[in-house]
């Protein structure tokens, strides 16, 4: 079986911009990460397509306390948004302070307005990007 | 099949910093349990060890294999089970099936750590190496920030206002201190106050210090034995009367369930249909408190209260001693330490304890079944066990 859709496209994608996905042939699930089988029906025929970057925030925390190497960056919001196409995507929101980010956001409409990269440590395998958000409404 | 039982077990007094190595530790855990019980080293036939990171602690791989030598076991096979928080459970189910199977009579089984050995900034690293490398850690999420995350999906869904929610997450804590002040071998052997609970620095929001458990050193171990050899053994054998185990992609993956957590809900029902038993049978639970808001969603998950009331539940002293379900009499992960790949086995040694009648005054009067839940990560491994007095 061949992936059509691996973890080095998917990133240089995003890194210039462009979340990736693939949508399954059988019952049209789409996935925001590089898989090899449905995750919905199992099916195994699963072509490539770019999402959208809009959708709408599910969850979110402000983060004080900071892995090893990424200090400096706390505190930051993290968040999980549903994309429109359906699948559930982890990022970054900009635009407002961590520390006034509460429960009123989730629910909210946002837009992938960029990428960011985390550069890597010695434990991962190079840099990662990860989509920045915008509040739209 | 055959029936397997948990023949003896050991643990070490939970702590911050401490001098001795991961092995060295386990060292006094299976000792413990090798002497409860009476066998002579060469009866023990494999051995199945839980350890998270010593990679990172102590630049140590394979650990498994120089802890059996440092037990005078060397020769036996010897497997490290890597399942995160979850690995000395999912050491203890493996040891159980090949009980069971007939391949083994007697195993050794059970996890360490020291964790405290890498300092909060690498610690906070490494555990957060459980979530996604690829899709989830370029964010910065950390894995107080997953459970943080849970909390908001958890008070939107059940449509619970936040500050009724960290509420019932003090309460959940300041229980967990209750019994863990109680508790000669916890990290914490103190009981925890609203007011300091309300006023610890907050981690990742809306979690604070006090809904979050500790970096801990220690490890536990238990001797698996079948039925027929434990009867050599001891007088009160504990049966492993059902287990469970079940798996999950990273946790963007598991959108449709959360706050719920699928692989718990798979493995709790392996485990009560293995065991023929209910929710209504277990006396004490020992389950997987990482954060105060991961107690809410395992009591759920394993049947003992109707989704999005279980911070209720415990505000109304329903998980104390004498309410509806006794929960984690231990301390639980937050008083009494969690040094993560030992965690599941500590678990164990709580419940066959009280199985026994041995808890002291934090003692459920006549206890027959008692269960565990170990959760590794953010659901990527859940292992449950029903044990119950086979004497």
């Amino acid at each position: 079986m061949e992936a059509k859709l691996t973890f080095k496209e998917y990133n240089e994608n995003l890194k210039q911009g462009r979340l990736s996905g693939l949508k399954c042939s059988g019952c049209g699930e789409v996935s925001a990460q590089p898989r090899l089988i449905c995750a919905k029906c199992g099916g195994s025929r699963l072509e490539t397509l770019e999402l959208k970057g809009s959708g709408a925030i599910q969850t979110f925390t402000v983060n004080y306390v900071a892995a090893e190497g990424r200090e400096s960056e706390a505190p930051y919001i993290v968040l999980i948004v549903e994309l429109d196409e359906g699948p559930w995507v982890m990022g970054n929101l900009a635009g407002i302070k961590p520390e006034q980010a509460t429960m009123d956001i989730m629910g909210r409409k946002v837009q992938m307005e960029s990428t960011a990269v985390f550069a890597g440590d010695k434990y991962s395998a190079g840099e990662i990007a990860r989509p920045i958000f915008k509040l739209v409404s | 099949m055959r029936k397997v039982v948990i023949a003896g077990a050991g643990m070490t007094r939970f702590t911050g910093k401490q001098p001795r190595t991961a092995i060295e530790l386990f060292g006094d855990a299976a000792t413990e349990a090798v002497n409860e019980c009476d066998i002579k080293p060469k009866q023990v036939q494999a051995l199945f060890l839980g350890n998270y990171l010593g990679d990172f602690e102590e630049g140590q791989a394979q650990p498994q294999s120089f802890a059996a030598d440092y037990l005078g076991l060397a020769g036996i096979p010897a497997n490290r089970y890597e399942n995160a928080c979850a690995s000395a459970s999912a050491a203890i189910r493996d040891a159980f099936i090949w009980v069971a199977s007939g391949q083994y009579d007697i195993v050794l089984a059970g996890g360490t750590e020291c964790a405290t050995k890498m300092g909060t900034p690498l610690a906070t690293r490494t555990f957060a190496m459980s979530s996604d490398s690829r899709y989830e850690y370029a964010a910065g999420v950390t894995f107080p920030g997953v459970f943080a995350m849970l909390a908001h999906l958890y008070s939107r869904r059940y449509n619970i206002p936040l500050e009724t929610l960290k509420n019932q997450m003090y309460q959940v804590s300041i229980n967990s201190h209750y019994y863990g002040a109680r508790n000669s071998r916890a990290q914490f052997q103190k009981e925890l106050t609203l007011e300091d609970a309300r006023k610890s620095p907050t981690i990742a929001s809306p979690l604070q210090l006090a809904d979050c458990c500790p970096f801990t050193d220690g490890a536990a171990a238990v001797i698996i034995a079948s039925e027929e050899a434990a009867r050599k053994l001891t007088k009160k054998p504990v049966l492993i009367a059902g287990v469970g185990q079940a798996s999950a992609g990273n946790l963007l993956s598991q959108k449709e369930f959360l706050p719920r957590i699928r692989s718990r809900e798979l493995a709790a029902q392996q485990s009560y249909k293995m065991a023929g038993l209910g929710p209504k049978d277990i006396g004490v639970v020992e389950l997987h408190d990482c954060f105060s808001i991961a107690a809410l969603i395992a009591l759920e998950g394993l049947g003992f209260f109707p989704y999005g009331t279980a911070g209720l539940a415990v505000e109304k002293g329903e998980t104390k001693i004498g309410g509806k379900i006794a929960l984690n009499l231990s301390g639980g992960l937050k008083a009494k330490g969690h040094p993560v790949g030992a965690t599941g086995a500590a678990q164990a040694f709580e419940v066959v304890r009280q199985l026994r009648g041995e808890c002291g005054e934090r003692q459920v009067d006549g206890v027959k079944v008692g269960m565990t839940d170990t959760l590794g990560g953010d659901g990527g491994t859940l292992c449950n066990m029903i044990l119950r007095r086979g004497w």
